[in-house]
């Protein structure tokens, strides 16, 4: 379906409108960063109201097929929607887990069945979901999951435990990653992937506080836990696979997702914004040199960022390795953020000391970002191994 | 600020074409024994040059050209970097450029065609202090009865003994303005090799001293900062074709060469600085096209913000791929013998070309942070 560009304009007018009108706006407590800081009812609550408000206003999930509950519209609309979003600096969506990567993932490979039961309740934030791939011993090294999954009648008895699960106590489904074999001819052929509900005896999420003294993520136990058999996504035996669909999803190395944003916008205008305002030692700290020049390099690289994005639409200009700046995006995004704030804090003098309180340099919103962009550095797959996938994948080279 | 990319199917041809003809032409043995030799390029390859018709892409058709922008061209440097094939391509096209922006008409009816048609021109705009400022040349031209004595040392004038005409910064009555110099105005021993890191190329050093112009040489407009523009986005093109060829140089030694029996690629410390060199030759190439749709539609502000942007990143990314494929091929990486040298000396005369990356930095600061 080809659509013009006027009504692709009409639409951005409009959308700009509806946000501008439908904004929550200052709820008058400290906001999460992103969906894997949120740590109180009251933010949970105010978050998922707005996710309510912007999917019954007919702006998520617009590229989804409607018979589920989704928009069926050209992905470009979805599009449109997060960039009025982002610019707008309106809150993100708390069910980014589902919006972004169990919901692609159910519509990728789900069974009809599937697709009916949870697309909706997803999109609509009835049903938020979690994710449970990281164990205490495995996180990494993801294949080698040891939470046990054992089949018994019409059910799978569930035992061990995850850890990190962000939105743990407040999710209504879990995408599980577990172990059903130790045989096989690898650690990855004995695991299984399940669609698990939490709300069922012997699965206890236990809230785990944050470096920024917030709470955020659990450890999930599992205690003889009894999920129904129906649940597993593909066969036994193939989790891995549908694990490494779910992270191409979740990384952004593909489409299909239901799109709005999952974290709090802020860039490195924001910080020159505040450089604008910083003294150092009295001057403008902007009249130092050496400020000016690392700010001018942040605005470069965020800059090559936008740019590459623009240029993968070109395939004449990535005929080489024509993933790489995908496979990188969130490597590249999530560095330059953790850069950018520590910088931001050094521009506050002796008040880059300060944490989260009135004295400090807007209220130390800086701290409290640069603590929470090790979500993205850490999350999804560390920077590290980010920096393997793509030395092996795109680059050729061998296995560390 | 606008981040549009335009790429075209012609682009898109004319890429594919000149990495082609520029892989073919241009082997590393032959890289390598032309750097013994007078000229950067043997003449018969020029001639091929020309009938491409590279010569004339940046030539308005009424003077025998294609009529198309200087920013096409990127294609073909990026395709030369890619192979270190040295040329008077850029040189000549900056020159075309210069007549056609500020020469006389009489100026441009007798080089515009010649130039189109594989005369060799050039520029000589740097002088021994190596000062980036072109609008400021020290070079003088003293006016006296309708003739203008020069004086001074210009450097870096590439391919410069192969030139029919050589463009000249000087300051004239305290303005800095553009002479047009034929070869026949320069003495024999005006001219002297200069020893540059890049051994492709081929500099000379111009002394001044002595050579005589009318004023009907001067060029009647002047136009420096397209001039330096042009040369960013050309070095550029040839910094971003020389950084992919340092990287895939780097892949294939991390997976032939072994030690403690793993190859070397296998090892972090060689494997995630080569995934940078990667992510550096991507945001090249992103500034790259990027500037090239701008320098052609953008607005005066972008075209110098974009131009600038890539200099720096661009300079930046090559040195320090460059550098690492020193250190990653070890001892081998030590010699002449390796090809890794070739790509580092490309990098280094780049990136001290036209404004390094702190240059542009600081001029960047004053467009991004001041305005
Ligand atoms: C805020 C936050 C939210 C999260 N939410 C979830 C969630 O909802 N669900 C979920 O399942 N998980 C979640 N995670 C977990 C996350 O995916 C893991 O933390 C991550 O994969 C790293 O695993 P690990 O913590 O065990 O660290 P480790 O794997 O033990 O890593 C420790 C260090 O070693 C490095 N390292 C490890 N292996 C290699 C290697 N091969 N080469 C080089 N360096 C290596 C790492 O980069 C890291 O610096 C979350 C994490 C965070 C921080």
């Amino acid at each position: 379906m080809s659509v013009s560009e006027q009504e692709l304009d009409q639409f951005r007018v409009e959308v700009s409108a509806w946000l501008r009108e439908n904004n929550p706006g200052d709820p008058g407590f400290l906001l999460p960063e992103s969906f894997m800081e949120v740590g109180t009812d009251e933010q949970f609550e105010y978050l998922r109201d707005w996710q309510r408000k912007v999917y019954d206003a007919g702006y998520l999930g617009m590229s989804w097929p409607e018979e589920y509950g989704g928009g069926g519209k050209p992905q470009v609309f979805q599009d449109i929607v997060s960039q009025e979003m982002a610019r707008q600096r309106v809150p993100f969506m708390t069910n980014t887990i589902g919006l972004n990567w169990a919901g692609p993932l159910i519509l990728q490979q789900g069974t009809e069945e599937d697709k009916k039961k949870y697309i909706k309740g997803i999109l609509n934030a009835d049903d938020i979901w979690c994710q449970g791939f990281s164990e205490p011993d495995h996180g990494s090294d993801l294949g080698n999951a040891q939470v046990k999954a054992v089949k018994d009648g019409d059910d799978y008895i569930i035992n061990g435990s995850k850890i990190w699960t962000s939105l743990g106590s407040y999710a209504k489904y879990m995408i599980l990653l577990a172990r059903t074999s130790n045989e096989g001819p690898s650690k990855y052929a004995g695991l299984s992937f399940f669609l698990a509900p939490m709300k069922t005896e012997g699965i206890d999420p236990q809230p785990i506080k944050k470096l920024t003294s917030e709470y955020g993520f659990c450890q999930t136990f599992f205690n003889d836990a009894r999920i129904p058999a129906n649940s597993i996504m593909g066969r036994e035996g193939e989790g891995w696979q549908v694990a490494m669909a779910t992270l191409m999803f979740e990384r952004g190395n593909v489409g299909g997702q239901a799109g709005g944003l999952s974290m709090m916008d802020i860039n490195v205008n924001d910080v020159l914004e505040l450089a604008r305002r910083s003294k150092r030692n009295g001057k403008p700290a902007l009249e130092d040199p050496l400020i000016r020049d690392q700010m001018v390099q942040f605005l470069i690289e965020a800059k090559s960022n936008v740019l590459m994005g623009a240029r993968t639409k070109i395939p004449a200009l990535n005929t080489e390795r024509p993933t790489a700046i995908a496979m990188s995006g969130k490597l590249r995004g999530s560095e330059l953020k953790r850069r950018f704030c520590q910088f931001a804090m050094s521009l506050q003098g002796a008040n880059g000391g300060r944490f989260i309180s009135p004295e400090a340099v807007d209220g130390g919103k800086w701290q409290r970002i640069y603590f929470n962009s090790f979500s993205a550095t850490i999350g999804g797959g560390t920077t590290q191994v980010q920096y393997n996938i793509m030395g092996e994948r795109v680059l050729g080279l061998p296995k560390s | 600020m606008n981040s549009q990319i335009s790429f075209t199917e012609e682009q898109s041809m004319l890429l594919d074409t000149a990495m082609d003809f520029c892989s073919k032409n241009s082997p590393i043995n032959l890289v390598r024994s032309r750097t013994e030799e007078a000229q950067s390029l043997p003449s018969d390859l020029w001639l091929s040059i020309v009938e491409l018709g590279w010569t004339g892409i940046a030539v308005p058709e009424s003077h025998g050209g294609l009529g198309l922008s200087v920013a096409d061209l990127v294609p073909v440097v990026e395709a030369m970097g890619r192979n270190l094939m040295a040329s008077p391509l850029v040189w000549s096209a900056i020159s075309a450029n210069t007549l056609q922006l500020a020469g006389s008409e009489a100026q441009k009816s007798a080089w515009l065609s010649k130039i189109a048609n594989g005369a060799i021109a050039t520029m000589a705009l740097i002088e021994p202090d190596g000062s980036w400022q072109l609008s400021e040349p020290l070079c003088n031209g003293t006016m006296k009865e309708n003739t203008i004595s020069l004086s001074g040392t210009k450097c870096f004038v590439q391919d410069a003994a192969f030139a029919e005409i050589v463009l000249v910064s000087i300051l004239l009555e305290n303005q800095p303005r553009l002479v047009l110099l034929e070869r026949s105005a320069i003495p024999e021993h005006a001219l002297q090799r200069e020893v540059v890191i890049d051994e492709t190329r081929r500099c000379y050093r111009l002394t001044l001293d002595g050579i005589t112009v009318t004023p009907d040489q001067v060029l009647p407009e002047t136009c420096f900062v397209e001039i330096e523009q042009t040369a960013m986005l050309l070095l550029s093109a040839e910094i971003a074709g020389g950084h992919a060829s340092t990287l895939n140089l780097i892949v294939e030694y991390l997976k032939t060469r072994k030690q403690f029996d793993q190859y070397i690629g296998s090892y972090q410390a060689l494997k995630h600085p080569t995934v940078d060199v990667l992510l550096g030759l991507e945001a090249t190439r992103s500034h790259l096209y990027h500037a090239a749709t701008v320098y052609d539609t953008g607005t005066p502000l972008e075209k110098e913000t974009s131009l600038r942007m890539l200099k720096a990143v661009a300079s930046e990314g090559f040195a320090f791929a460059g550098d690492r494929a020193i250190q990653f091929h070890g001892g081998f990486g030590f010699t002449y013998e390796c090809d890794a040298q070739l790509f580092l000396r490309r990098a280094i005369f780049c990136q001290h070309q036209f404004g390094d990356e702190t240059h542009q930095r600081a001029y960047l600061a004053d467009t991004l942070i001041d305005n």
